[in-house]
């Protein structure tokens, strides 16, 4: 539940980021970095929620499972949705840690499959995990999923658009010493 | 000669370097090198092309090597003709020694609207032209040459190709590409980018070209004029080259001279022949001026009364900020005003950008608005133009937004006097422009 | 490791964003459209951490840090 909140919010961010979204105590930067620190944070949860749920006595998952999907014999849709997720979780982190070693096309291509671990995380937090009959479980289930979509709405709608607006074509003072 | 000049093309050459019998000639009477003698006869055939310079000189092999003709090139001190007048033989010793497989680009593609040196070469000597792109395909060691080619004469050289392979004289594979259409597609980049991956815009450097170009590989980008003074030097030798122009700048170089003159069109020219001279070339004068552009679109306004007696080179326009450039010779009459027509200009290259670097899409936009308010009298601060100028240039990948800010600063310096009318609110032009501008891209 | 370093932009790259000049103001300022104006000449040891971040921080990769070792 945790995890999916967590991760619903990075994807916001995310757009946030790309849009260059900002507000007065908020700059870009910082948008961006706490799109990353919620995403790292979020990437050592995943690691105990995988943990804990092979360690569990009661299911039997086992270790192959978290890497390769639908392995598990153990509600093998479910967890196998999960498992993707968490490779595809994986290639972003790397490549994101990596960044400014690749080519900045190769890294987006990679991060873009983001769009597509959320849904398996999604269906995966509904079928492995949590039962829609709480409510407070259905209320995360929709919130997630509706800041989810909302982000990935604004992001499809402002395809083609500067990232910033254009400031306004007024003298601006320049620090001294700063030419080019 | 009474033999056939085809067979004897296909002869290894042995006859040495350099046909002195050439320098006995006054120099002036050198001229026109490149060029025909009169025009209209239509572009040489190779037949005509081998009588009238001989057999092109083996390079390789048993013949000279490529080494001792790089030397001659190094002596000849010849220049880019492009626009960037780079030394031409330290360009091809940088390829030769890049790495493996390396390419030859020609390019024909002459981007400057006003030039037309580079089409008429092509259309009356190609074969010049593309012994040349032999002659640096054998100094680098590249055995493929891709030949871009304004698409006014792309025919031409597709005709003189074929000419050459049905004569068994072609060695190299040669690819003939029409040149993409607009101003930064003549870019050295530009044109590369165009011939490998269709897309006619600068890339970042680096990676310089020499280093990896096309397709990855060293790559020889060489101006088609270079390439045709490159194809005479190998025949006639350094000397005969140096024997025109002045010691720094030595050779002949076309310029295209428009504006009002009594016979606008390409000429060929000695580098240091004084402006007036070279004006005096189209037929003179045919009205009275109050400036120059010179070097192209991109190149440098100057008062006509600065200019006259100065040498047509690097080193004599230096004094008035101005370069030959890519050959274009201007000349504005005093009833046109030179604000409307800078103003024209700024437009132009700033619709001709390649759109990838924000300083120039922006920058040159802001520029282009700006001019156009100051030429219609609406607004007459500098302020702002000044401070635009300073920020764009220097910022993109490529020159194109350095060229339009060095033409636009020389403008303002030039047309002061008209500035200061149009700031209250008259302009002292009577009659419409004069500098030719394409009214839309071909599609 | 020792030499000069500069920021060097990649103009195509460059979209405008702006981070770099939000986390090293000292070494870079905007133009009137947004686009980054790098200052001049070498870059002062103290201000080095400022210009990693802004490279790191780029969302195009388009700013690099140059380094003239001065071995060659």
């Amino acid at each position: 539940m945790v995890l999916l909140v967590l991760f619903s919010l990075v994807i916001v961010l995310g757009v946030a980021t790309r849009l260059g979204a900002s507000l007065r105590r908020w700059p870009q930067f910082a948008v961006a970095e706490l799109h990353r620190t919620l995403s790292l944070f979020g990437v050592a949860l995943l690691a105990l929620h995988v943990i804990t749920a092979i360690l569990d006595p009661y299911v039997t998952i086992g270790w192959a499972a978290t890497i390769a999907p639908f392995m598990s014999g153990y509600r093998t849709l479910a967890i196998g949705l999960g498992t993707l997720a968490i490779d595809v979780a994986g290639a972003v982190l790397i490549t994101s840690l990596f960044r400014t070693r690749l080519k900045y096309r190769a890294w987006r291509a990679v991060h873009w499959l983001a769009y597509l671990a959320w849904p398996a995380a999604f269906v995966h937090s509904l079928t492995a995990g949590g039962d829609l009959r709480y409510w407070w479980v259905a209320l995360i289930e929709c919130g997630s999923a509706a800041m989810v979509a909302t982000a990935v709405i604004t992001r499809l709608l402002s395809r083609g658009q500067r990232a910033t607006t254009l400031p306004p074509i007024q003298p601006k003072k320049l620090r001294s010493g700063l030419v080019r | 000669m009474s033999s056939d000049p085809l067979s004897e093309a296909r002869q290894p050459a042995s006859a040495p370097i350099g046909d002195l019998s050439l320098l006995d000639l006054e120099p002036r009477t050198q001229l026109p090198r490149l060029l025909p003698d009169s025009f209209g006869a239509g572009p040489l055939s190779l037949r005509e092309h081998l009588a009238k310079y001989g057999p092109l000189p083996a390079i390789g092999g048993r013949a000279r090597p490529a080494q001792e003709v790089l030397a001659e090139v190094e002596l000849a001190g010849l220049t880019g003709r492009g626009g960037a007048a780079f030394p031409t033989a330290r360009k091809l010793a940088a390829v030769a020694t890049a790495g493996p497989h390396p390419v030859v680009v020609v390019n024909g593609t002459e981007g400057e609207p006003a030039s037309a040196k580079d089409k008429v070469l092509l259309a009356t000597a190609p074969h010049l032209v593309l012994d040349g792109a032999e002659i640096g395909a054998r100094i680098v060691g590249a055995a493929e040459v891709v030949f871009v080619a304004h698409g006014a004469v792309v025919g031409a050289v597709q005709e003189a190709l074929s000419e050459r392979v049905a004569a068994g004289l072609n060695q190299l594979h040669v690819t003939v590409v029409p040149a993409a259409d607009g101003f930064v597609a003549g870019e050295a980049r530009a044109v590369v980018n165009w011939a490998g991956m269709g897309r006619p815009v600068p890339t970042p450097s680096p990676p310089r070209l020499a280093k990896r170009g096309l397709a990855g590989r060293p790559t020889l980008v060489q101006n088609a004029e270079t390439l045709a003074h490159l194809a005479l030097i190998v025949r006639r030798g350094a000397d005969w080259f140096r024997a025109v122009g002045t010691a720094d700048e030595p050779g002949s170089t076309l310029v295209t001279i428009i504006g009002a003159v009594a016979s606008p069109g390409v000429r060929e020219v000695a580098l240091g022949t004084p402006v007036a001279e070279v004006l005096a070339l189209a037929g003179g004068l045919s009205q009275p001026l109050q400036a120059l552009l010179l070097g192209g679109y991109f190149g440098t306004w100057v008062r006509w009364s600065e200019v006259g007696d100065l040498p047509f080179s690097a080193a004599g326009l230096a004094e008035v900020k101005a370069a030959p450039g890519a050959g274009l010779v201007a000349a504005l009459p005093a009833d046109c005003c030179g604000v409307t027509e800078t103003a024209r200009l700024a437009r132009y290259l700033a619709d001709e950008s390649a759109g990838q670097c924000g300083p120039c899409v922006f920058g040159l936009d802001a520029i282009a608005a700006e001019l156009a308010a100051i030429a219609s009298g609406r607004d007459c601060r500098l302020t702002r133009l000044r401070r635009w100028l300073g920020q764009v240039a220097g910022r993109g990948a490529c020159a194109h937004p350095d060229g339009a800010v060095r033409m636009i600063r020389s403008a303002i310096d030039v047309f002061g006097a008209e500035l200061e009318l149009h700031s209250s609110g008259w302009c002292s032009g009577s009659r419409s422009h004069v500098l030719p501008l394409p009214l839309r891209r071909q599609p | 490791m020792s030499g000069a370093s500069e920021l060097q932009v990649d103009a195509i790259a460059c979209d405008g964003r702006g981070l770099c000049a939000e986390v090293a103001p000292e070494l870079i300022a905007l133009d009137d459209w947004g686009f980054p104006i790098l200052r001049s000449g070498t870059i002062p040891a103290m201000l080095l951490p400022d210009a990693h971040e802004a490279v790191r921080l780029c969302p195009k990769l388009a700013l690099r840090l140059v380094t003239e070792s001065k071995h060659g």
